[in-house]
């Protein structure tokens, strides 16, 4: 701006205004403008860019948990499929091709060691199912071992891993095996990596250490053939399942590993299929001779029933109500994390109440902002007087006084409440006192913490000074004078205090309340330590899901409620005061 | 200021001031009492004790002994004391015996007044000094836990109230063994060296960061300012629980969870919003002008912010450090979350020692922080005077 002047041999001609460089003032200024902007932007882009990955980037995470639900697809990719077309409503068991797929699915999952997982999963929405896939995860070996023996005696090279990988070995069914080493991934809950990891990955390698291969650049040295997968489906699958796992979880070589039971149970499954036998028959390959031998054994090999395997191992199974429950969690997205948070649930009937006993959230939620508004209520109390008394006081004692409230601001939340758990416990400081002055009799002491008095007491103390700036800044501006004329017309003393004092004190009440609200209703550490059962805040069952029930999900939606409160009130202290004028001391 | 006097002094009559002083001493007869045993012979006792002391040193002795008749007082509660109840004693019964010789003679002689305009009716002089006990009251309480603390952590028991041998200020009832146990126990060790790791890393990244993005806030035309700046105050508005849930499942996901480049990330994060504020609260007062000058004369815009610009916004900037400082070195929940074993800092040491209650080192350690509170407050106010000062303000 400051380069711009007026052309002067242009005065009084018309046309634009030009600036010392010949350009129109109106261009320059706006590239002045334009200049000015971007060189603030640049200035505030490190931070913000730092702000937006250590900060929002995280939260934005926690709002994704709340809804994600991928695990059961995940875990059960073909089960999930199949049980689509499954009517929970009918009292009916699936079919037998859904407890097919979930054989499959649990075998691999089990063999990883995911399949618990998933149960504790499920087990937040039914009692009993996570037992249900340990012990079913335990017992699926011996449906395909039976088989693996048959097999044997017919011929010895069914029990030979390199026999088994040059009948399955050929060319053309690259996509079977990707399709499977993608489904293995996601059990394990790997994404193939984005273009933004790779190049972080390049950049780590420089500077610090090469990232571990990708898992899908990992070279299987397994090509499945594409006959063998025309002529046995299931076995192909089962078998490219199995040389996944070994190669990049076990990390062995596929052709020296014998095969997992799955795989027999699976071409068990393929040789009852009609139209395989006559497909063996035409088949000219590796393994012609040991596929013909079994053929003329068919009998000794009749075709699995999984339903049945499933009940012997479990009569669970069997129970609708288990099945209900993995079908209403196989959406990879769920808003059940967030009726559970509002007590409520999902049936197949639709959204219905939590049993009594259950219901909790909606208690707590209650709970925490009665105690946040007790709190704020305190804390305006015992601020106004004293904020008061520090405005209108002259400023050497005012200032004294300001290091009272101050010094508690500074010092250390843990400090703070740890004071409180000395004076407030039965053997503290204020009921010894009390007891020494016979206001208590000694058997009979004050149980002021570990309930909800001891963390109204103890925030309020905390909060308060977060009560007296804001108010103590507003009063400040207010003249003395003003109550003085007020009196001086006649108005009694509480109404010139009323009518006069107060009504301009409102915007440092409001900023005051709001910022405590705010403060209050997220806290953890003193409802933690002082609160006992019965004084904890939302947070604290927030903080216990995160680390002790390990229900990430149902912690990332009670968190996301709070967030959504709290930003409510965010965005209302920021119309009523503005984040700008947010001062500390 | 307090030499004007206006309202005059004057005797106050009989009734007035030997009732007062009755009651007065008959409130602080129910502690005694009941301390004693009996409630209602302590109020007997000292309605009697300070009527007639009232009566003796006003319309008796009156204004001339004054000075004898209070260091009476004083002597002989003093001795009271003593005898009822040893050193203690004698301690509360100084305390005791200079308050009542200097209340006597405030409301005998109406020097209650004396400060106060003169048309107030008595309910209006009642109401201004109920008003600042009610205040002192407040101010007690806000100041109190953390004076308690001091004491307590001198204590050569392991409990964490006073013990009669400390109240009778027997040498043996304290001891240093607190102080000694936190700087001889590896853990309290361990934790005090991670918070020295951590909480200057994470203030200088939160510094570095936030000084630049405060000057360009404060320039003149920022294109979305409003929204910028909700961002970047947000870490202090979201509730560290949410913050700390937010980066232990984000962390993780990236491999910062556990490390102390996580814990340092995360507390820098939530340093930046004082930093911001603080700045921009110095840049507000801030006089343009004077880096026009700067440039007119001859410097280029990296002399004029180091020699211009920077020395004026020190003060911001250093009181926003030692708040990012501060927030860090406190911080427990979201070091809870985001660190690991390897990264347990002294709050958070402290947190797991009251949540078991297991030794009162925690009083020691707290007494050395609010030590070290002090001192911060310390210098920030030095520094807003100082920036104030700079800016051509008066401090007030």
């Amino acid at each position: 701006m400051t380069d711009a002047t007026h052309d002067t041999t242009a005065r009084g001609k018309p046309g634009p205004m030009l600036a010392a460089d010949g350009t129109p003032l109106k261009r320059s200024l706006a590239r002045a403008l334009r200049m000015q902007k971007i060189r603030a932007l640049l200035l505030i882009a490190p931070l913000l860019l730092f702000v937006l990955v250590t900060f929002i980037a995280p939260i934005a995470d926690m709002l994704f948990r709340s809804v994600e639900n991928d695990i059961v697809a995940n875990t059960l990719p073909d089960t999930v499929e199949e049980l689509a077309s499954w009517d929970g409503a009918s009292g009916e068991t699936p079919s037998e091709a859904v407890y097919q797929a979930l054989y499959f699915d649990l075998f691999i999952a089990a063999e990883a060691k995911e399949h618990t997982k998933l149960g504790t999963r499920l087990n937040y929405e039914q009692t009993g199912i996570s037992s249900l896939f340990r012990s079913t995860g335990r017992n699926l070996d011996d449906l395909g071992k039976d088989y693996q023996k048959t097999l044997k005696k017919i011929d010895k090279s069914w029990d030979d891993g390199a026999f088994w990988y040059a009948l399955m070995s050929g060319e053309g069914g690259e996509e079977v095996l990707e399709s499977h080493r993608l489904q293995y991934m996601q059990l394990i809950g790997q994404s193939p990596r984005s273009i933004i990891s790779r190049v972080w990955c390049v950049i780590r390698g420089i500077f610090y250490k090469a990232c571990p291969t990708a898992l899908e650049d990992i070279d299987l040295n397994f090509t499945p053939s594409a006959e063998a997968a025309q002529m046995l489906p299931a076995t192909v699958a089962a078998y490219s399942d199995f040389a996944v796992f070994t190669v990049l979880a076990d990390g062995d070589v596929v052709a020296e590993e014998d095969p997992w039971e799955a795989v027999y149970a699976a071409f068990a499954q393929d040789l009852n299929t009609s139209g395989t036998v006559d497909k063996i028959q035409s088949y000219s390959g590796p393994g012609q001779a040991e596929l013909l031998a079994v053929t003329e054994n068919l009998a000794d090999l009749p075709a699995p029933d999984f339903k049945t395997t499933f009940l012997d191992i479990d009569k669970d199974w069997g129970k609708i109500e288990n099945w209900q429950t993995i079908k209403i969690y196989s959406p990879k997205y769920t808003s059940g994390y967030f009726l559970n948070s509002v007590d409520l649930m999902k049936t197949p009937e639709g959204i219905d109440a939590r049993p009594e006993n259950q219901r909790i959230y909606l208690k707590l939620f209650k709970r925490t902002l009665f105690m946040s508004l007790v709190i704020t209520g305190s804390c305006i109390l015992l601020g106004y007087p004293v904020a008061w008394i520090l405005a209108n006081l002259p400023a050497r004692k005012a200032n004294l006084l300001m290091i009272l409230v101050l010094l508690p601001f500074w010092t250390s939340l843990l400090v703070r409440t740890s004071a409180w758990k000395i004076m407030l416990q039965q053997q503290g400081v204020i009921n010894d006192t009390l007891v020494w002055l016979g206001l208590v009799a000694d058997g009979n002491r004050l149980v002021m913490i570990n309930n909800q008095f001891g963390t109204i007491v103890a925030m309020t103390h905390i909060l308060l000074p977060f009560m007296i700036l804001p108010m103590y800044s507003v009063m400040q501006t207010i003249p003395p004078t003003y109550l003085r004329a007020a009196k001086s017309l006649g108005a009694t003393n509480w109404t010139a205090f009323w009518r006069v004092y107060f009504l301009q004190t409102v915007p440092g009440i409001g900023a005051g309340s709001i910022l405590v609200f705010i403060l209050s209703i997220g806290y953890y550490i003193t409802p933690e330590i002082v609160g006992g059962t019965t004084g904890t805040f939302i947070s604290n069952r927030i903080a216990y899901h995160i680390s002790s029930s390990l229900n990430w999900g149902l912690a990332a939606a009670l968190g996301t409620i709070l967030l959504g409160v709290v930003l409510l009130l965010y965005w209302a202290y920021d119309r009523i005061v503005g984040i700008d004028n947010v001062k500390l001391g | 200021m307090s030499d004007i006097v206006l309202t005059d002094t004057f005797k106050k009559p009989l009734g007035f001031h030997v009732a007062v002083a009755a009651a007065a001493g008959a409130f602080a007869g129910i502690f005694i009492g009941a301390a004693q045993g009996s409630s209602l012979l302590g109020i007997v006792v000292g309605a009697l004790l300070m009527g007639a002391l009232s009566f003796l040193a006003i319309e008796v002795l009156g204004r001339s002994a004054e000075k004898a008749v209070r260091w009476g007082i004083l002597a002989m509660f003093a001795l009271g004391g003593f005898l009822f109840g040893g050193l203690p004693g004698l301690v509360m019964g100084l305390l005791f015996g200079w308050f009542f010789g200097w209340f006597i003679y405030w409301i005998g002689f109406n020097r209650y007044r004396a400060k106060l305009v003169p048309y107030l009716t008595s309910g209006q002089v009642l109401w201004y000094y109920a008003f600042r006990v009610i205040c002192g009251a407040i101010f007690v309480f806000l100041i109190t836990p953390i004076i308690v603390v001091m004491p307590l952590s001198f204590n050569a028991e392991d409990f964490f109230t006073f013990t009669p041998e400390m109240l009778r200020f027997d040498p043996e009832g304290y001891s240093l063994k607190h102080y000694r146990d936190f700087l001889t126990n590896d853990d309290w060790q361990q934790a005090l060296w991670n918070s020295v790791r951590i909480a200057p890393a994470a203030t200088i990244l939160s510094v570095g960061f936030g000084t630049l993005a405060a000057i360009g806030l404060s320039q003149p035309h920022v294109p979305f300012r409003r929204a910028i700046m909700a961002i970047l105050i947000s870490p202090m508005i979201v509730p560290l629980i949410i913050s700390a849930a937010g980066m232990y499942f984000f962390y993780s996901r990236i491999g910062l969870q556990g490390t102390y480049m996580g814990v340092v990330l995360a507390h820098a994060v939530l340093g930046i919003p004082f930093v911001i504020i603080t700045v921009t609260a110095t840049l507000v007062g801030f006089d343009r002008s004077l880096t026009r000058a700067a440039a007119n004369m001859g410097a280029d815009p990296v002399t004029t912010f180091f020699r211009v610009q920077m020395p004026l916004i020190m003060p911001g900037v250093i009181s926003g450090a030692l708040f990012a400082f501060i927030t860090s070195f406190d911080e427990v929940v979201v070091v809870l979350f985001v660190g690991s074993a390897g990264q347990k800092t002294l709050p958070w040491q402290m947190f797991i020692g009251l949540r078991e209650q297991i030794s009162p080192t925690i009083l020691a350690v707290a007494t050395i922080l609010v030590v070290i509170s002090i001192g911060l407050l310390t210098v920030v106010e030095m520094l807003r005077r100082r920036s104030e000062r700079l800016r051509g303000m008066s401090p007030g």
